[in-house]
């Protein structure tokens, strides 16, 4: 994205933000509170226009972007407070998510074709892996608000993962965590690499120095700083950012 | 236990909804040739009301779209078969039925996408205004759509063959109200084989995922506004249908048919039955159509006069619809669900995939 402004009213949420990420990448979105992270996520899936700027994905202009449109576009998104369907099993939450690979419609679905229950399978398939993949396979069957929280993050991860992402937006994936559990995040985020690009807006700065190759910081609204972790680690601006010290 | 179930109804879905259904038949033409005519048309009437029912409770249950006025479909669906049944060549049974779901689903579509647009209250506010206008315009046109009075509905003739076939089987001869019985139920077991269908498919799935995160499920790729409008004119032409059968049985559609009491019958049905659950609304159909009676014979036999023991219906139906709140949350068929769970944690059998929401 490129030159992005959002206002409200006469508030500046971002102004003239410019941020890419490349493939195989994991990207860290840092800044203090209010410094505009949510704002940007937001943007980037279509809950929010931006005033000025644009949005482009693999070098096309995404105009009038909506969020049900992101799966479509190969880009998945994690929430902060996960989204889980509660009132479903654990495979139907990431059949959900698999949504892109459908290949029939409503009159197969409503006659229950052959057809239907084949591209089910499939899915079920594809989803069973993914569970596996993250060690929640036992937990299929289960309806997803009766996991413990850690789990539950697993959950929405593998129905963030099913879709097979290009781009993976996650917001705060260690929130809530304990410190090993935040090890176990730090370790499978890395992993990822291999099959998508990973965006990522975090406050624990421990995991965001370990796993991100590109780090942004933002503060009111503007890019401050951006490099790899070392770069942005001893960067003033950034340490008066977070210290509030002024530079000098 | 789910091992069993699946050799005996079979491993995919749509077979095991259509050996479902075949059960149902057998069950349906057992019940309906072994009794008279008086239950014949109670039958009728729980067809009509189970297939509305239905509809609604995919509705509220998977989607988690509320709707007060169902009836208003239901009215619409009545008035259509009605006006096709007019005629000196009324046209055939399956076609008038056909039409008025159709014309139901035309109209659903319209409410559906301003629904889509309105959430809990104002949803609930907004079809109940429907549930109240929509008996006023037979009003309004009285030329053509007969005023307060209705419109008579003539039976169409039972087709020879179907006649023939059911005395074939049965060897007795088909009486109108045990055609209509035949009919509605025979609408009721297909229209639950497509809800049941549609509520195990991606499509439930996907109103599954709509009612309980909505921001996650268009981030999933969902288009909201479709899931919701899809899955009000599926709802709709179920009523409408219901209509039409309801025109058919009581042999008339007029705006008194169609109060808001009708509407809000259809919801109490479902809330008692168990929201979501195809079962649970065909429950709700059976105590909507046989508890008066049945309390009402109650009254008589404990000595109470033929009014008093006709007012103690409402309120038995009332303190049930409390006790079902009460003590099984669920409604009936959730209810029956968790205690058969409990028993099988309580077993140690292994914790089969709960994949009963929602069949017949």
């Amino acid at each position: 994205m490129s030159g992005v402004t959002v206002t409200f009213g006469g508030l500046v949420a971002l102004s003239d933000v410019s941020l890419s990420v490349a493939p195989h990448q994991v990207l860290g979105v840092i800044g203090p509170n209010g410094a505009g992270k949510t704002t940007l996520f937001n943007v980037a899936c279509g809950f929010v226009a931006p005033d000025a700027g644009e949005l482009r994905w693999r070098g096309e202009v995404l105009a009038d972007l909506r969020p049900h449109r992101l799966a479509g576009l190969g880009i998945a998104r994690s929430l902060q407070d996960l989204g889980l369907f509660d009132r479903m099993t654990v495979l139907d939450n990431v059949l959900v998510g698999a949504g892109r690979h459908v290949r029939t419609g409503f009159w197969p679905a409503l006659l229950a074709l052959p057809r239907h229950h084949r591209d089910e399978r499939a899915l079920t398939d594809r989803a069973l892996a993914v569970l596996d993949e993250l060690h929640i396979a036992d937990v299929a069957g289960r309806y997803a608000a009766s996991l413990p929280y850690p789990v539950r993050k697993r959950v929405a991860l593998a129905r963030a993962l099913v879709g097979e992402p290009d781009l993976l937006l996650l917001d705060e994936p260690a929130g809530g965590l304990a410190d090993d559990e935040m090890a176990e995040i730090g370790e499978l985020i890395r992993g990822l690499t291999a099959r998508t690009s990973v965006m990522l807006v975090e406050h624990h700065m421990d995991l965001v120095m370990s796993v991100c190759d590109d780090i942004v910081v933002l503060d009111f609204g503007r890019v401050i700083a951006r490099g790899g972790p070392d770069h942005v680690r001893e960067h003033p601006a950034v340490l008066a950012a977070y210290l509030g010290e002024d530079v000098a | 236990m789910a091992t069993l179930a699946d050799r005996v109804l079979g491993r995919t879905p749509l077979r095991r909804h259509l050996t479902l259904a075949l059960l149902g038949l057998v069950v349906v033409v057992v019940v309906l040739e072994s009794t008279g005519q008086f239950r014949n048309a109670q039958f009728a009437a729980m067809a009509y009301y189970g297939i509305a029912a239905g509809g609604l409770t995919i509705l509220i249950g998977l989607n988690g779209q509320i709707s007060l006025g169902h009836g208003a479909f239901m009215a619409i669906g009545a008035y259509t078969a009605a006006l096709l049944l007019r005629g000196d060549e009324p046209f055939a049974l399956p076609l008038v039925l056909l039409a008025a779901a159709g014309v139901a689903l035309a109209a659903g579509a319209l409410v559906g996408v301003a629904a889509a647009r309105l959430h809990g209250p104002y949803l609930a506010g907004a079809t109940l205004a429907l549930a109240v206008a929509v008996p006023g315009i037979p009003v309004y046109f009285g030329e053509a759509l007969g005023g307060e009075q209705g419109l008579t509905v003539r039976v169409p003739r039972i087709p020879d063959w179907f006649a023939d076939a059911v005395f074939f089987v049965t060897g007795q001869d088909m009486s109108s109200s045990r055609y209509l019985a035949y009919v509605g139920w025979l609408c009721l077991i297909v229209t639950f084989v497509l809800l049941a269908n549609l509520a195990r498919s991606r499509v439930g799935r996907t109103w599954r995922a709509v009612r309980d995160h909505e921001v996650a499920a268009e981030l999933a790729g969902i288009d909201l506004g479709r899931a919701r409008v899809l899955a009000f004119v599926v709802s709709a032409t179920c009523a409408g249908l219901a209509g039409g059968l309801l025109a058919l049985s009581a042999r008339i559609a007029a705006p008194s048919g169609f109060t808001l009491t009708l509407s809000l019958l259809l919801l109490s049905a479902i809330v008692l039955g168990g929201l979501g659950s195809l079962t649970g609304a065909l429950i709700g159909a059976a105590l909507l159509t046989f508890l008066p009676q049945l309390v009402t014979g109650w009254g008589q036999d404990l000595g109470l006069s033929d009014v008093r023991a006709a007012e103690l219906a409402p309120l038995i139906y009332g303190l049930v619809t409390v006790l079902v709140v009460l003590f099984a949350p669920a409604g009936i068929a959730g209810g029956v669900l968790a205690a058969r769970r409990r028993r099988a944690a309580h077993h140690g059998s292994p914790s089969a995939r709960t994949d009963s929401e929602a069949r017949p």
